[in-house]
């Protein structure tokens, strides 16, 4: 794959980029107050979604972006995360940090076991082996009548977060996904400068090279991928807890595809790309949605226009902008 | 187990894979040569289906209709190539499918806006609308018989065109070697437009044969696309002849694992648990199979590309 | 992200104004594109026409429809009805045509205590253990039309028969409900891949077994793929019964003569004698180029038609919810089925009939209405409803 959608993050100048993420997490952070007031409670849920997919966009990124691991079968991923709290719910459980712990972890132990087999292959063929495996669980899902299968399963009570309050306070949970959404990023952001993120570019750009120089490309690929998986699942978590239902729809190897689209879409491989992608992909269907019935067509002209007007994705238009 | 029973149930394997064949052998030849990952190829699939049936139903010759389909389809494939895919070529493969995808997202809904939301009718001609009397003991649908002879023709004739013809040795020139090809003086682009249409002709041909014995509607190009995705990998990208074995291959593990695996678990494990594992085993038998391959041969049976 | 917001905020503001009008409103999540696309347009169309003919009121009062694609994805339908309540406000809820989706959107609008009045599915949990006051089968219970179709295999005479549905826990419980009062043998249980598109294998499963008959559920395009390939593979002496969406008229148009003689059941026809069905046949086909009305279409109208009349009981108060659940209760309006009650879990009690697929006078396939299966049947899970 050459890699000319692939750039590193310019590290940005100036104090704008220094300051802008914190004013926009107090500004998000404000948004359930603010909302409450101006009855703007729908678009705080459409928000706090928004930053559930960010948390699944963002892994994917890593591995993609940096890694230039292009796979098509993260949501299957997504769809672990939230059939553990299934399970878990199912049997029991009612600890929101428990459900969403074990989400993390089991997805995190299907990665690695998906990404030992998948990472022994390249390019294209890793693509479809993703897919593969995101379709095996899609119809293992489909035919597990214990969780509902094809109707999947509803959470009729919220989870516990503790000292009395649960995941039905909308503000609360709103809060708390934003919390997890901006460690997230952050920690992305930093593995992305750390050694093992420039381990990972150098392997991205050169495997041949990076394996001469006497790196573990294979346990480090295997690294990135379980990481990536184990957060997608955490977003899948979340998600389960934010539309209090899970279905095997989630891991439809079209949801695969979109996350994919919203990462490239944003910029791969950039900081704020997965986040850019997300907001503009999601916002522009809900939009258009609202509009016409043929609302496929002009998302699907934006993704042409972005390959051939913007081939570094969003964010890279904010880059030239910045320069020029 | 009845000799009959599994004689039929192969044919219907080989039956499935050169239906299969038919989508896959243009996806891998677009893939080999141009190395362009065109999600749209399912698209095209549609659009002969769509203008066959059309064309069947407004003037009752099947042979016309899909001849037409064939026709409409490379126009609109020539146009696609102009104007989207040919700069893709040079483009990785993320960006093309990424451009394709949303060719994908915009003729879905162009197929609505011109024929409607509703499935449209897609008739059987008359003469073999019925079965004939394969065996005794076997009555086989005489439109099926068609399909595989089309299918084996159809692999026939790309073996004859890729291995004896000197546009197949272009066409192998470039798949084999881009660069050198193009050093040697060979007008790649001529080469790509033309393997491009080539391509959509025959996914417009198994759409065009594939509506009457299949649902003729929005979204049939995906549902399709990724069983032919998922031959093309197991053959080896770029490799007709991978096409075809993996096509064949697909075709048989999966009618096999619907026909035979329920009954054998049956006989081995509870009815309750048998009843929910067999479909999905059945339904999963595929992937599986892709799953297996890569794991031994992580670029296909038959790589194209050293 | 600045930008997006002043989107977001305008939208808001729009959805703000709108409700100054007071106007009753209702959520209508549609199928437009995705799996159910075909039955979603039907849908629209069954809604749209009594809509229009109840001049966009509802008991005499402004409606407002609002009307929006979910592409059959249950997620997206769990969003777009938070938006209906939150943002829009809705006083009724309906459209969606799989059980999967209207599940996962049920518990939301019960919270919110938004009747939602089902225009298709008829799930088994909501009519037994997750039943709700606010919910509103006006439909059938999914069981029913296979109940009924179990019954006419029995007068039939048909004594082995093999059963064959989508692997998905809808398949198992429409095989279930055939099988409850099917007398005979079921020579086997065929379970195919959700979305298939070859059924060569299975037809010649069926054709192996010698069964007298086959019950067939498969809905949308894994019908239409079955039916095309059944009757080509020689199986056209083997009689097909079908739950009527299997046979209705958006799978005749698609599949054209094989459909042919196939006997299915449901709880409606278009050639029923009811003076209500006569003239909403009637301006269906001037409404839609002389199309016959699916069964999903009459389901769509029936419901805007139970808004209308409970709309018009409460005096147009659609905020007293305890009342317009009451009034919906009565079912006190010209159902295009005949007259029927509601059971104690909200499902009907209804009659169900047998249809075959048939040519009308003008050599069109549609279906003609046999005669009655079941007189007032009510589901067999209205027992586990506890309310």
């Amino acid at each position: 794959m050459s890699d000319e959608l692939h750039s590193a993050a310019i590290p940005s100048s100036g104090g704008v980029a220094r300051w802008l993420p914190w004013a926009l997490l107090v500004a998000l952070a404000l948004l359930p107050v603010v909302g409450a007031q101006l009855g703007l409670d729908y678009y705080v849920g459409f928000v706090r979604r928004m930053l559930i997919v960010m948390i699944a966009a963002t892994s994917l990124n890593f591995i993609l972006g940096y890694g230039g691991m292009a796979a098509l079968g993260h949501a299957g991923f997504i769809g672990v995360g939230a059939y553990t709290v299934v399970a878990l719910v199912d049997a029991g459980v009612s600890s929101a940090w428990t459900a969403w712990g074990a989400a993390v972890l089991v997805s995190g132990a299907f990665a690695a076991l998906i990404g030992a087999v998948s990472l022994r292959t390249r390019g294209v063929y890793f693509l479809m082996i993703t897919l593969a495996f995101a379709q095996m669980l899609y119809y293992l899902a489909v035919s597990l009548s214990a969780y509902g299968g094809d109707d999947g399963y509803g959470l009729y009570s919220p989870l516990e977060l503790g000292a009395g309050r649960t995941t039905g306070d909308a503000a609360l949970f709103f809060w708390v996904v934003l919390a997890i959404a901006a460690l997230v990023f952050s920690f992305a952001s930093r593995a992305a400068v750390s050694r093992f993120g420039h381990a990972l570019t150098g392997i991205r750009d050169n495997e041949t090279r990076m394996e001469a120089l006497g790196y573990p490309v294979y346990r480090l690929k295997l690294a990135a991928f379980t990481g990536a998986g184990a957060l997608a699942g955490l977003a899948g978590a979340l998600l389960a807890s934010h539309n209090n239902f899970v279905s095997p729809s989630t891991m439809h190897w079209t949801e695969s595809a979109t996350l994919l689209v919203m990462v490239v879409l944003g910029g791969l491989g950039r900081r704020w790309g997965a986040v850019l992608g997300v907001a503009v992909w999601l916002v522009l269907s809900e939009v258009l949605k609202l509009y016409t019935e043929y609302w496929h067509w002009p998302l699907g002209l934006m993704l042409i226009a972005v390959v051939f007007a913007a081939p570094r994705g969003l964010a890279g238009l904010f880059d030239d902008r910045s320069s020029a | 187990m009845d000799p009959i029973f599994v004689f039929e149930q192969l044919l219907n394997g080989l039956g499935f894979g050169l239906m299969l064949f038919l989508l896959a052998a243009g996806l891998t030849l677009v893939f080999g040569i141009m190395d362009t990952m065109n999600l749209a190829h399912g698209s095209l699939y549609m659009a002969g289906a769509y203008v066959a049936a059309r064309v069947h139903e407004a003037s009752g010759s099947f042979v016309g209709a899909v001849l037409v389909a064939v026709a409409a389809t490379v126009l609109v494939a020539f146009v696609l190539e102009l104007l989207i895919v040919k700069r893709l070529y040079a483009r990785d493969h993320l960006a093309q499918v990424i451009a394709t995808f949303g060719v994908i997202l915009i003729a879905d809904d162009a197929v609505k806006a011109i024929w409607g939301p509703s499935p449209v009718m897609a008739t059987t001609p008359a003469a073999l609308a019925g079965p004939v009397q394969l065996l005794p003991e076997l009555p086989y649908p005489a439109y099926r018989l068609v399909l595989l002879a089309v299918g084996l023709l159809v692999a026939v004739g790309l073996y004859v065109l890729v291995n004896h013809t000197r546009v197949g040795m272009l066409v192998r020139a470039g798949a084999s070697n881009r660069k050198m090809a193009e050093f040697m003086g060979v007008r790649v682009g001529r080469v790509f437009s033309f393997v491009f249409a080539l391509g959509a002709a025959l996914a417009a041909l198994a759409g065009a044969l594939m509506g009457p014995i299949s649902a003729v509607q929005i979204g049939m190009g995906e549902a399709i696309l990724i069983p032919a995705l998922v031959v093309i990998v197991i053959g080896g990208i770029g490799s007709v002849r991978g096409a075809f074995v993996a096509a064949l291959l697909v075709g048989l593990v999966d009618t096999a694992g619907r026909a035979f695996l329920p009954p054998l678990l049956r006989s081995v494990l509870p009815p309750a648990l048998a009843a929910d594992l067999g479909p999905a085993f059945a339904g999963i038998a595929m992937y599986v199979l892709m799953a297996a391959v890569l794991i031994l041969k992580p670029a296909g049976l038959f790589p194209a590309r050293a | 992200m600045l930008k997006l917001k002043n989107v977001a905020v305008s939208l808001a503001l729009c959805g703000a104004v709108a409700a100054h009008a007071e106007p009753v409103k209702v959520g209508v999540a549609l199928d437009i594109s995705g799996p159910f696309a075909t039955i979603g347009a039907e849908t629209r169309d069954g809604l749209n026409l009594a809509v229009e003919r109840l001049g966009s009121k509802l008991g005499g009062q402004p409606a407002e429809f609002i009307q929006q694609d979910f592409a059959g994805n249950p997620e997206q339908a769990n969003q777009l009805v938070n938006r209906f309540l939150q943002r829009d406000k809705i006083d009724f809820f309906t459209g969606p045509v799989a059980s999967n989706s209207a599940l996962a959107v049920g518990p939301a609008l019960f919270a919110a205590k938004v009747p939602f009045l089902s225009s298709n599915p008829g799930p088994s949990l909501f009519a037994g253990k997750q039943c709700s006051p606010y919910f509103f089968g006006v439909s059938y219970q999914n069981d029913t039309y296979d109940e009924a179709a179990g019954k006419v295999a029995n007068e039939k005479g048909f004594k082995n028969m093999v059963l064959i549905a989508p692997n998905y826990p809808a398949g198992k419980d429409h095989i279930g409900g055939f099988k409850r009062l099917y007398k005979g043998t079921v020579k086997d249980e065929i379970y195919t891949k959700v979305g298939q598109i070859d059924y060569a294998a299975e037809i010649a499963q069926i054709r192996a077994a010698k069964p007298d008959a086959v019950f067939a559920f498969l809905p949308a395009a894994m019908g239409i793929n079955f039916i095309k390939q059944y009757v080509g593979g020689g199986l056209k002496d083997i009689p097909l019964i079908a739950p009527g969406f299997t046979a209705d008229q958006d799978v005749i148009e698609a599949v054209g003569e094989p459909t042919l003689g196939m006997l299915n059941t449901a709880h409606w026809a278009h050639d029923l004698k009811v003076p209500a069905n006569v003239e909403f046949v009637e301006a269906f086909r001037k409404k839609y180029n002389g199309r016959y009305p699916t069964v999903y279409a009459a389901q769509a109208y029936d419901v805007v038609m139970a808004m209308d009349a409970a709309v018009r009981e409460v005096g147009g108060k659609v905020a007293d919810r305890e009342a317009v659940i009451a009034a919906l209760k009565k079912a006190n309006f010209k159902s295009v089925r005949g007259e029927f009650k509601y059971g104690a879990n909200n499902f009907p009690v209804q009659n169900y009939y047998l249809r075959v697929v048939d040519k009308d006078a003008s050599g069109k396939l549609t279906n003609k209405l046999v005669g009655t299966v079941m007189e007032k049947h009510q589901d067999a899970y209205v027992g586990d409803c506890k309310q």
